[in-house]
């Protein structure tokens, strides 16, 4: 298949190039931009004017559900979502059911994403075996057999300083990045939103700062004594940002990133007892959320993600600390980063490039996030000023569960290309 | 949504008494008005009115309360209404059956009002969410986060007492964290139009930025009762022990307990409140607590005539039997 897209403003964040130009594509790669290469017959060509192409989007945290809670979503339903969000690289992490600390059970979810077709998903290994805390994960066998792009212990807190030391110098001497969710479980115990004021009004169990920050301090003290690769998942507090900025200011190996709804929503928005605001970390003050679009505009934050979690809808249905945190965030994953733009935030590329060469750098792919000859013909192409409702009934995800419900978002998605495939095409859905 | 809006019908009438929060004071004025009305029916021969004749009453307990259950129980038959008594423990809660299951197949009782007790915060505003829109909910208590009919007697108490809320300074001492009853009397008591209130209690027992809900923080009680005109006590749990939240009983007791020595600090009619059930020389020494200035077995009597009247306020009756407007 041989794909020409012209006439779109095909802007790549990892070079900068920002410019209307023509787009070749052949054998799932990108061929060449701007002039046609010598004797190239286009199968198919796609009519970007008025578009921006940018590379498809990279994920580091999205779950699918499957295997184990297929009630809530399975990999087709949820990597065709990602499709539909412009979203062509999804990293798995490992709270899986069961558990990815084996081999086998990545290489079952990149066989069933290949079958699905639709997006490609890498997948994180455990960090400890069963995620329990106690036992290192087979990381090695996991990275060579399982092809894990790093190793997690997903949200399960490792409590023992002295096993997360190992599991860090142990990983460090297989070179596999670890991502971390920074949370002193002793201190988030029981707390369902941020420990402040709407956990005063409310009467909710709260979830104070420090049980990102002394989480934090705690992972960064390791880092620098191990030499790991690290990356923050999603951080959430003002103080935290500050705190992994200054380190890699004085080059420890770490980076960090957040969640599109951290950059958006506050406490506030829990309003009453609304459980589709119900997520972890939670939602903070209205300073953590300037903190972190300050992060976003220095650089000091690399990477934007959905943290998908989508949920069947007796999930939310209960009194709020009962419900199960978690929002369906794939397919609004880049209009609400958008938004930052239309905020003042950053500039466009700057934000693009937390959706796409920052996060792919994150996880180590270097045949994604960049538009660039040779390398994966993996794209997006959206509408930047088309408005659209978010209405969750007609989200493709099979978790309706979003805060964003009734917000007007600017950026539609009309094309996603996998490897050269148009996996989505909003025109025919 | 807000509360506002969920609290009242189309028509701008109370139809769920879940939160005091975005009540005015014209509304908690007339509910106690009416309470001065129902507080009669009691000390009559026949004591019931036939406001709620032919309605269900259904009473959720998913936690374990005598005072509060008898007293809804007690206020509903006074008022004529069939009740049901439902003692629903964690237990068979947990055995599968989601709470909106549960609604499911009480509503199909058909049943006019809940009245809900439940451990979890966001519980009665839940079931007010999802139950059928002919069905009133009344507030038992939920989790820490209201005690709105609780509330309601404590000021109908103070009132009875203190004719004017607006020259009033009130303290409140103890487990203000994790009582549901302290956020809905602080609520009350703002929107009665209280200029002072004081909250007294260790930074363990505090919520945090709890000035950002109007009251003035103290951490010696000494400090904090000096001048006020009423006192509510807070009972405390054992388990703030475990929780690290507290040393002792008797250091809680020696900082915090409410003795005549610290009471003399107070006005000289500072009255003496306690929500019960009490912890006799934990948070109270049982000379203050039994002496003249306690109002705290008043408390009890209210609670059925201020329960009477937000019973019948929800059900669109005033204490004449008259369809509310």
């Amino acid at each position: 298949m041989r794909i020409r897209i012209h006439g779109g403003r095909v802007i790549d964040p990892a070079s900068g190039h920002d410019a209307i130009t023509d787009l070749y594509l052949a054998d799932g790669k990108i061929l060449a931009l701007g002039r046609a290469p010598d004797g190239f017959s286009a199968d198919r060509e796609i009519d970007a004017q008025g578009l921006h192409v940018i590379p498809g989007l990279v994920d580091i945290s999205a779950r699918l559900r499957e295997p184990g809670q297929e009630h809530k979503g399975t990999i087709a339903s949820e990597t065709r979502a990602a499709a539909a969000g412009g979203i062509t690289t999804l990293c798995l992490p490992p709270d899986t059911d069961p558990v990815i600390d084996t081999p086998a059970v990545a290489q079952l979810i990149a066989r069933r994403a290949r079958d699905a077709g639709h997006a490609r998903v890498v997948t994180l290994g455990a960090l400890t075996l069963g995620l329990g805390g106690e036992q290192l994960a087979e990381m090695a066998l996991l990275r060579d057999q399982g092809q894990c792009v790093g190793v997690s212990n997903a949200c399960r807190p490792v409590t023992s300083t002295r096993v997360m030391r190992r599991a860090m110098e142990y990983a460090a001497s297989c070179r596999m990045t670890v991502f971390l969710h920074a949370d002193d479980a002793s201190l988030s115990q029981g707390g369902c939103v941020h420990e402040g004021v709407m956990s005063t009004r409310l009467g909710l169990p709260g979830i104070p700062d420090a049980a990102e920050t002394v989480a934090v301090a705690r992972e960064l003290m390791l880092i620098e004594e191990t030499g790991v690769r690290a990356h923050f998942c999603h951080l959430s507090t003002a103080h935290a940002v500050q705190m992994v900025a200054r380190a890699r200011h004085d080059g420890l190996p770490v980076s960090m990133g957040t969640t599109a709804h951290h950059l958006h929503l506050t406490e506030m928005d829990i309003g009453d007892f609304d459980s589709r605001a119900h997520v972890l970390p939670p939602l903070r003050t209205e300073r953590d959320r300037d903190a972190l679009r300050e992060g976003i505009a220095s650089g000091a934050i690399s990477t934007i993600c959905s943290d998908h979690q989508p949920h069947d809808a007796y999930a939310k249905l209960a009194p709020f600390p009962e419900t199960e945190p978690g929002i369906s965030g794939l397919e609004t994953l880049l209009p609400l980063a958008l938004r930052l733009v239309e905020d003042g935030i950053a500039d466009l590329p700057t934000v693009l490039g937390k959706l796409t060469c920052e996060p792919a750098a994150v996880l180590g792919l270097e045949d994604c996030g960049r538009i660039a000859p040779g390398l994966r013909a993996d794209l997006c192409l959206y509408a930047p000023r088309q408005p659209w409702l978010v209405d969750n009934t007609r989200l493709d995800s099979a978790g309706k569960n979003t805060p964003f419900e009734g917000w007007e978002m600017r950026g539609q998605v009309l094309y996603t290309l996998l490897e050269g495939k148009v996996v989505f095409d909003f025109n025919t859905e | 949504m807000n509360r506002r809006g969920l609290q009242f019908d189309d028509e701008g009438r109370l139809r769920h008494f879940i939160t005091l929060d975005g009540l005015d004071r014209a509304t908690l004025t007339e509910i106690l008005d009416s309470a001065e009305n129902f507080a009669t029916v009691g000390t009559r021969q026949v004591k019931k009115v036939p406001l709620l004749r032919g309605k269900t009453i259904a009473n959720l307990f998913f936690e374990p309360s005598t005072r509060t259950r008898t007293t809804f129980e007690l206020a509903a038959k006074r008022l004529s209404a069939d009740v049901l008594n439902l003692n629903i423990s964690t237990s068979s809660a947990s055995k599968g059956e989601s709470l909106l299951d549960m609604l499911r197949n009480l509503e199909a009782m058909n049943c006019d009002m809940f009245v809900v007790r439940h451990n979890t915060s966001g519980a009665a505003h839940f079931i007010a969410t999802h139950a059928a829109p002919h069905i009133s909910v009344i507030n038992a208590g939920d989790g820490w986060h209201a005690h709105p009919t609780q509330a309601m007697l404590d000021m109908f108490t103070i009132r009875r007492h203190k004719s004017d809320f607006t020259a009033l300074r009130v303290a409140i001492v103890g487990d203000i964290k994790h009582s549901r009853v302290a956020r809905s009397e602080i609520q009350a008591l703002s929107i009665l139009g209280v200029p002072e209130i004081r909250v007294i209690a260790p930074q363990t027992l505090l919520p945090p930025e709890a000035e950002r809900m109007g009251v003035h923080v103290y951490h010696s009680i000494e400090k904090g009762i000096r001048d006020v005109d009423v006192i509510v006590m807070l009972r405390l749990q054992r388990e703030r022990m475990e929780g690290a939240l507290l040393p002792s009983e008797d250091e809680y007791f020696a900082r915090f307990g409410l003795t005549e020595a610290k009471l003399a600090l107070a006005k000289d009619d500072a009255i003496v409140m306690h929500p019960g059930p009490i912890n006799r020389g934990v948070e109270i020494d049982s000379a203050v607590a039994d002496g003249p200035r306690s109002v705290i077995l008043e408390q009890v009597r209210n609670g059925l005539a201020v329960r009477m009247a937000i019973m019948a306020k929800v059900l669109g009756r005033g204490p004449q039997g008259e369809e509310a407007s």
